[in-house]
């Protein structure tokens, strides 16, 4: 543990991602000093221009991994770092661009790049964990704001985050929210994990599965339902293949559709 | 021979990961390079064989800080492909959200990560201890922008409400009582911001940039109809690549985008300002009159106080916009997908950003084109950085690297955006 008298040392670490995971901590508008007041923020360069050697009490990191160098740069950090939380679906489970894993990652290049030998990248979108070791991994993508302080706040306190492990289908009742499937959308609430505080249903749409599977989910059940209210196998191929595409259970969902 | 490298390995206080290589010799810079070594993400490869109804979902993830700019200009694309118009008060609450995020990136950008530059921080928390008052009023104002995006999108960071045709969910007008009073206590706050940074002590430094940005018969356009310049250019938004290229360049993930025969333009407040200054209320034109401007301004480092300006703008038509809503009768207008190419070009908070999509009968997107403003922007950066070190090589290497950084963060520039997309229309070989 931290000495009393020294601030715990926070770096946030960006890989493949869009940014988003980290603005939420900016995104923290009342709470935001606070934390600086509690932490020194040794490394964060989307906010500060210090840049603080290592080592860290905290390690943040955001992104997934998709470069060598990036595969190295990793292993860097594990090693300065004490404690080291992945923030995000992109860090957690590769995120969006693990779409590349499922199709021929030369032809994708070509179809962005002129010139594909400028650029190089691995042909696999993987997440922090098949790295390195992870001490905490929070999903979302986004993260969700609450939680994010709430992982701060514990790791300041050494004690574990008390993030909720269910489905998003106990947050619509908790919000009172009149499900969705009911009403003929589908959605993808049962087997998806809490942290949204289920918005898509609270506004008229069936969840799209963006917080990742929740442990224990049956998705085959789910699919079959999803079949009853009319979605075609290439739509249920589609849903369990996007932020989260590279998470086993929905990988194996979304392979056991399509055309 | 006197040889002098500077570099910048990641540069901080902005969206994503660059770094910046500066090359003199015998007194003169020699070349200027904004290296972009973000890992490249390819999605205009994964949306291939996706259903056009996801495409604003998927392409909100290149860009957190700006989720709805990508969405708009996607959804405008496929209503464009599909032949239909939103319009009316579907059309002015997606001006509203867009506001949103205007508000949330400008703020953001002008108190934490850019005013520190000017007052001699090294980010916007160490200045709040000397400046607390306009960092609070910041991060509240900023935080307004976010509530409305809550308000009418689910959530700040990839809303979820964005839908080719509408919306799924329209609010009934008295959800906006709560936020009304917030955007009345922005408005303060924006006109103090704006007063706050125009006395910023500003490096002596213009240069005669070629702006492009929307244009709209009477709206200070964030969604338009043409794309004009103030060097004769106006053109339809379908007829940009009639017009711009991009160019594949060894140091970058991004590619560099271009004015064919022309080369670098400059998008961006700036570039809304001084093309579109005439669409701005009386009111506020004096206010930006009263922080200094004129109806151009070709300072890069004043973008903070035209960003200022379009924040107190954003505020203004907000509250316009709520005040006059009627709850549309459905939240979305019917369509029906069919085999076409479609065209979508909207005001992100850093410049225009513009999508082609072609799409199959069956309503999946066969290829998919996206030009974000900070490739737009990419080639300006670097001219700027020329001519701005040149002026400044009797500086040591620090302070010298500090001006370069400087200098690029006036662009606000997005990184994780720039990178990744755009087919390349031209090799250089």
């Amino acid at each position: 543990m931290p000495k009393a008298e020294r601030k715990p040392r926070l770096a946030v670490w960006k890989f493949a991602s869009c940014d988003g995971c980290q603005l939420t901590l900016l995104d923290c508008e009342d709470e935001l000093l606070a934390v600086a007041a509690a932490v020194e923020i040794a490394y964060f360069p989307e906010a500060s221009s210090v840049m603080a050697k290592g080592p860290y009490d905290l390690s943040l990191v955001e992104g997934s991994i998709t470069t060598a160098h990036d595969a190295e740069r990793i292993h860097k950090i594990r090693r300065q770092s004490k404690a080291l939380i992945t923030i995000g679906a992109c860090a957690t489970s590769g995120g969006i661009q693990a779409l590349r894993n499922f199709g021929d990652i030369d032809d994708m290049v070509a179809a962005v790049y002129a010139t594909p030998k400028y650029i190089k990248t691995l042909a696999t979108s993987t997440p922090i964990s098949a790295h390195v070791k992870v001490d905490f991994e929070l999903h979302g993508c986004p993260v969700n704001k609450d939680q994010l302080l709430e992982v701060l706040s514990a790791f300041l306190a050494g004690r574990r985050p008390a993030i909720a492990s269910h489905s998003v289908c106990v947050e619509c009742k908790l919000r009172g929210t009149t499900c969705v499937m009911v009403q003929g959308t589908p959605c993808l609430g049962p087997v998806t994990h809490a942290g949204c505080g289920a918005i898509c249903p609270a506004y008229n749409r069936g969840c799209y599965g963006c917080f990742g599977p929740v442990e224990g989910g049956n998705t085959a059940a789910l699919a079959a339902e999803w079949t009853r209210l009319g979605a075609s196998p290439r739509d249920i191929q589609r849903v369990f293949s996007t932020f989260n595409a590279a998470a086993k259970p929905f990988r194996k969902e979304s392979e056991a559709h399509g055309d | 021979m006197a040889t002098r490298t500077i570099r910048v390995d990641t540069i901080a206080r902005i969206e994503g990961e660059s770094g910046l290589d500066l090359h003199v010799r015998d007194g003169r810079v020699t070349s200027a390079k904004l290296t972009i070594f973000e890992p490249p993400r390819l999605f205009e490869a994964l949306l291939r064989g996706r259903g056009y109804a996801e495409v604003p979902d998927i392409t909100a993830r290149i860009c957190g800080i700006c989720p709805i700019a990508y969405q708009m200009s996607s959804v405008q694309a496929m209503e464009d492909a599909f032949g239909v118009h939103v319009d009316g008060q579907l059309r002015e609450l997606r001006r509203l959200i867009y506001f949103g995020e205007w508000i949330e990136s400008h703020g953001l950008h002008i108190v934490m990560l850019h005013a520190p530059d000017f007052l001699g921080f090294q980010d916007g928390i160490q200045m709040a201890a000397e400046h607390g008052d306009a960092v609070r009023g910041g991060l509240a104002l900023k935080k307004v922008g976010n509530a409305l995006m809550t308000l009418l999108g689910g959530r700040e960071i990839h809303p979820v409400n964005v839908r080719v045709g509408g919306f799924y969910r329209v609010p009934d007008p008295k959800e906006f009582a709560p936020i009304t009073e917030q955007l009345h206590r922005a408005r303060d706050l924006a006109v103090a911001t704006l007063r706050w940074v125009a006395a910023f002590p500003f490096p002596d430094y213009e240069r005669d940039y070629e702006f492009v940005a929307l244009r709209h018969a009477s709206e200070y356009a964030i969604i338009g109809d043409r794309i004009v310049s103030n060097r004769g250019l106006d053109i339809a938004i379908g007829e940009y690549d009639s017009q711009f290229e991009e160019r594949h360049v060894s140091h970058s993930t991004s590619l560099q985008s271009v004015l064919k025969r022309r080369g670098s333009y400059l998008v961006g407040p700036m570039a809304r300002y001084a093309l579109n200054f005439d669409r701005l209320p009386a009111d506020i034109q004096a206010l930006a009159k009263e922080a200094g401007l004129g109806p151009v301004c070709r300072n890069p480092f004043q973008s903070i106080i035209v960003r200022a300006v379009e924040v107190v703008y954003a505020c203004d038509e907000s509250l316009r916009i709520i005040a006059a809503y009627r709850k549309p009768d459905a939240p979305a207008i019917a369509l029906e997908p069919r085999a076409s190419v479609g065209h979508g070009c909207t005001e992100a908070p850093r410049g225009m950003i513009y999508h082609r999509y072609e799409i199959a009968a069956d309503g999946s997107v066969v290829s998919a084109r996206i030009v974000p403003p900070t490739s737009q922007n990419q080639l300006a950066i670097e001219e700027d950085l020329c001519a701005v070190a040149s002026t400044a090589l009797d500086l040591p290497d620090d302070a010298l690297r500090d001006k370069c950084e400087q200098t690029i963060r006036n662009y606000d520039p997005c990184i994780s955006c720039s990178c990744h997309f755009l087919r390349l229309a031209v090799h250089r070989t």
